[in-house]
């Protein structure tokens, strides 16, 4: 491959990042409009998307909230869905990692789904990239995104108080965190957590304090880690 | 049910700091050093776990009805449920089992 311009490397990953808007549009609007529907401000609904900058974490915070779970429930079961944040950053260590200090903490502000998705794919493919190429494709996937997942939230918060009643918009988070799931589900282990998660949240939701969502999640996680233990101890076994 | 604001902020503040401690977290502070195997397998499913274990008890017993089973919510979480699982679509996903939703509520609402 000749060798390529930090400035055109930037420009791929723009191009990358860009058909993510579809996405992107309706869901940080989604967000704007039930969390103002919820009671939020236009300052509050701001603040969880330019502070959080995670819309299923941002979505269950608000989701417990408005249940009227302790707050430091709607805390944790929210990280808990930021918890796969933690495994980008450390998979994109390697890449990024020579980067300074200050270049590195703006990296991981911006570390999202869509961009941890396009870079990883990005930097296998072009293991020649130096570090100022690297952040310059990061930085490229997320300048279609962010600023777009700011400005839509605001529009939705400015619009949400015009939604009649009748939308029956109290299933409008019900239906988009369905729609997340579903592409998740990539394999058998993920599809096994899955279902652990559901009976155990059902099973427990007598527990006070929305405790049976915290069950559900660890019970989940050691479900999905010792299924895909199991699946490859079978594959290896087969070959 | 009304939100206190000083919760809010509580949670907005303490979940903003969090969610970039987690992002920080290797690139940042860990550096280069390799993670145990055991832990990235478990980190892989946090979402997968957590997600459908909060939506379960909004479908089958929703706030909307008083808690008791509703027909088109429920046509409408596992038609949105299946579309995203097969077409790999959110928004599609989101668009048809929004439509689930108003026809069924139409029909039987």
């Amino acid at each position: 491959m000749p060798t390529q311009t930090t400035k055109s490397v930037y420009w791929q990953g723009v191009r990358d990042g860009a058909p993510f808007i579809l996405v992107i549009v309706p869901f940080s609007l989604l967000f704007g409009v039930v969390a103002t529907e919820a009671g939020l401000n236009v300052l509050e609904t701001m603040s969880f998307s330019v502070l959080v900058i995670a819309g299923a974490a941002q979505f269950t915070a608000l989701q417990l909230l408005t249940d009227g779970a302790p707050t430091l429930i709607a805390l944790v079961s929210a990280l808990a869905v930021n918890l796969r944040m933690a495994m980008y950053s450390a998979s994109l260590t390697p890449w990024i990692g020579e980067a300074t200090l200050g270049q590195r903490a703006i990296a991981a502000y911006f570390t999202v789904d869509q961009s941890y998705a396009c870079a990883i794919v990005a930097f296998e493919q072009n293991p020649g990239w130096s570090i100022r190429q690297r952040l310059a494709y990061f930085f490229g996937v997320v300048t279609p995104i962010c600023p777009l997942w700011y400005l839509f939230t605001l529009i939705g918060a400015l619009v949400g108080t015009s939604i009649p009643q009748g939308l029956a918009l109290d299933f409008a988070l019900p239906i988009t965190f369905l729609a997340m799931i579903g592409p998740m589900l990539r394999t058998p282990a993920h599809v096994l957590a899955a279902l652990v998660s559901v009976v155990t949240a059902l099973v427990f939701a007598f527990l006070p304090y929305n405790l049976g969502l915290l069950v559900a999640g660890v019970a989940g996680m050691m479900t999905g880690a010792q299924a895909e233990l199991w699946l490859e101890s079978r594959k290896a076994a087969r070959q | 049910m009304n939100i206190e604001t000083a919760d809010l902020w509580f949670v907005i503040i303490a979940l903003g700091l969090g969610s970039f401690g987690l992002r920080f977290v290797f690139t940042g502070l860990v550096g280069n050093r390799p993670l145990p195997p055991w832990l990235l397998r478990h980190l892989r499913y946090t979402a997968v776990a957590v997600l459908p274990g909060l939506v379960a008890p909004l479908v089958v017993w929703p706030a909307a009805t008083g808690g008791s089973l509703d027909a088109p919510r429920m046509a409408a979480a596992l038609v949105t449920l299946a579309v995203g699982y097969f077409l790999r679509n959110v928004i599609v996903a989101i668009v048809l089992g929004a439509l689930t939703l108003y026809g069924g509520l139409a029909l039987f609402g």
